[in-house]
């Protein structure tokens, strides 16, 4: 299979009274359907990266594919409806809308893109509780949820669309041992039945080693790339 | 449309501070439906009272005082303009009536009754007795009455200058709610008066009223280029209440600043309200921005608040207004019932003051709209 992202000689700079580098010289691809990680010690630009993958930041310089996109050369329109369509993202907080239901959350994405969902997508968003464990809290408001509730209904928005990719920041960073094995279980089963690319950043080693490959980086720099 | 329903849920969530601009932009609305309102009122009890029961335009000879020739015609041809709501024609000319042994200077008006009471007002005006029929029945005011004492079916005694006299049998008395007409008019059947000033088929005036009194001079100039002549002048009241039309200006620029300054600071109050909330719903309009809002979708959130708070506020706020200015009318009213003002509702002024609220308030959300363009989601995750 082909990658469905693609980083070539991407470098950020932040600017200010000095200039602060992030990332050196990233050249970096992953495959449709395959399980990665990225590690690396706080402040190392792994967050950075995940964000430049995600088109919620743009490179100083060099070029971003996904899913064959050109990313460099869009507008902020253009880049919004690539989210909508081929990213879910999950971040270690859940970020989930105060105001809406967990499931009104989860069909968030399939509403930003189009308009009322039809029944296979609201079919979807059930097949997806069941999956979490949540279905019995899935017309709860999301603030009358517990953590691992509100970081599952996240994981489930993240999904709903059917994305090629789901980038996912320290995903079960806020959550127990128990809470975190179940959420990567659920991400090898996604990965697995519909072939979801999975890039999860995280500085948890143990966690890390369970992707097929590990990324590390260190001072902006890629110093290991590890496929088993 | 999910921006109206995120707009929705937003306010929803909200709902103390929601309540509270709500009432904020009742309140400000109701002072401007009630201050609209009451000068509306008092603008037209004074342009009714001045020129309410009394032509607008008037056409009379430039010649001598007691000639139109023709009259038929130049009638007909403004007729055609369809530009006037009432035309009659006038014979008209001083004379004396005798209280014992005083004499009292009258104005002896004729009209055709129907025509003139669409201007003047005789039918509501007459208090005892009814319209003159016959040729030789009158009409007597008030306080032209008070001095004469007279009765229905008394004979009045009119004199002329020449010391020619005529007698007019007393068909009702009248009250124009003008002293010094009720004190000199004695109106009576045109041809009659024509008769006995021995005008023949002429008349001294024409006398009109029109649709929209502020609009009498445009109206006034119209006719004139129709009909216009070196042997006629006509006059508008525009031109000769110049005191009263300056008076009814600043009332009406007054009315308007204040007006703009309440809308003003609605405007401000809902600008304020929606950019504090840009600030407190960061958070979500971060996350929905990543998963892929268009930028134009999440600034009409705000704009769409603007609107409900706006529709909701100002439905509220004409209520109120209304109400106000009812009670203003019921508690000022003297003991016998009779209103301070006469309450106008002005149903033009009422929608429009509606649609500026509401086209306002949408346009406050503009501001926190623009503001909502700059939020970066990446900062909104980063702060976490």
């Amino acid at each position: 299979m082909g990658n469905v992202i693609e980083l070539q000689h991407v470098e950020k700079v932040y600017p200010g009274a000095v200039d602060t580098q992030v990332l050196f010289d990233v050249n970096l691809g992953f495959q449709e359907g395959s399980f990665n990680s990225i590690v690396g010690q706080s402040g190392s630009g792994k967050s950075t990266l995940l964000n430049i993958i995600g088109t919620l930041d743009q490179p100083t310089r060099g070029e971003v594919f996904i899913d064959g996109a050109r990313t460099t050369a869009m507008n902020r329109d253009g880049l919004a409806g690539l989210r909508n369509r081929t990213i879910g993202f999950v971040f270690q907080f859940h970020y989930l809308l105060p105001e809406f239901t967990a499931v009104e959350n989860v069909l968030m994405p399939y509403l930003i893109g189009k308009r009322e969902p039809p029944e296979a997508v609201r079919q979807r968003a059930d097949k997806l509780f069941e999956m979490m464990g949540i279905a019995a809290v899935k017309n709860n408001l999301s603030t009358r949820m517990s953590g691992g509730q509100q970081q599952r209904t996240a994981i489930a928005r993240a999904l709903v669309n059917n994305p090629k990719v789901v980038l996912a920041d320290e995903p079960t960073g806020n959550l127990d041992t128990e809470n975190s094995n179940m959420i990567y279980s659920i991400f090898r089963d996604i990965n697995k039945q519909y072939s979801t690319t999975f890039i999860i950043v995280t500085h948890d080693r143990r966690i890390a080693e369970q992707a097929d490959r590990i990324v590390e980086i260190r001072d902006g720099r890629l110093v290991l790339d590890i496929t088993r | 449309m999910l921006s109206l329903k995120i707009a929705l849920r937003f306010l929803g969530s909200g709902r103390t501070q929601t309540l509270l601009i709500i009432s904020g932009i009742a309140i400000a609305i109701s002072i401007q439906i009630f201050v609209g309102l009451l000068i509306g009122s008092l603008q037209k009890d004074l342009v009714d009272s001045t020129i309410g029961n009394s032509p607008q335009i008037t056409i009379s000879s430039s010649e001598d005082v007691a000639s139109i020739r023709g009259w038929e015609s130049l009638v007909a041809r403004i007729d055609e303009l369809k530009i006037t709501e009432a035309i009659a024609v006038s014979a008209s000319g001083t004379a004396f009536v005798r209280d014992g042994t005083t004499s009292l200077p009258i104005i002896l008006r004729g009209f055709r009754y129907e025509n003139a009471d669409r201007i003047y007002g005789f039918s509501e005006s007459l208090y005892q007795g009814r319209p003159y029929q016959s040729g030789k029945e009158a009409l007597v005011g008030r306080e032209l009455n008070e001095e004469l004492e007279l009765g229905i079916g008394d004979r009045l005694t009119i004199t002329l200058p020449s010391g020619e006299s005529s007698t007019l049998t007393v068909a009702g008395f009248y009250d124009l709610g003008t002293a010094s007409i009720n004190r000199s008019w004695v109106i009576a059947n045109l041809q009659s008066v024509q008769n006995i000033f021995e005008l023949g088929d002429r008349v001294t005036s024409i006398e009109m009223t029109v649709p929209d009194v502020f609009t009498a001079d445009t109206v006034a100039h119209t006719i004139e280029q129709a009909v216009g002549g070196d042997n006629i002048k006509i006059d508008n009241w525009k031109e000769l209440n110049a005191d009263l039309l300056s008076a009814l200006d600043g009332q009406r620029t007054s009315s308007t600043i204040i007006q703009a300054v309440i809308i003003l600071s609605v405007v401000i109050a809902i600008a304020s309200v929606l950019a504090i909330s840009v600030l407190q719903k960061s958070r979500q309009i971060g996350i929905l921005k990543a998963m892929g809002i268009r930028d134009r979708a999440a600034s009409s959130i705000f704009i769409f608040q603007g609107l409900i708070l706006g529709l909701i506020g100002s439905l509220l706020g004409i209520t109120l207004g209304l109400g106000l200015f009812y009670g203003f009318n019921t508690f000022t009213a003297d003991p016998d019932g009779t209103a301070l003002i006469t309450p106008y509702f002005d149903r033009g002024f009422i929608f429009r003051s509606w649609l500026i609220a509401v086209a306002a308030s949408t346009l406050a959300g503009l501001l926190p709209a623009r503001k909502s363009l700059r939020l970066n989601p990446i900062e909104v995750i980063r702060e976490g």
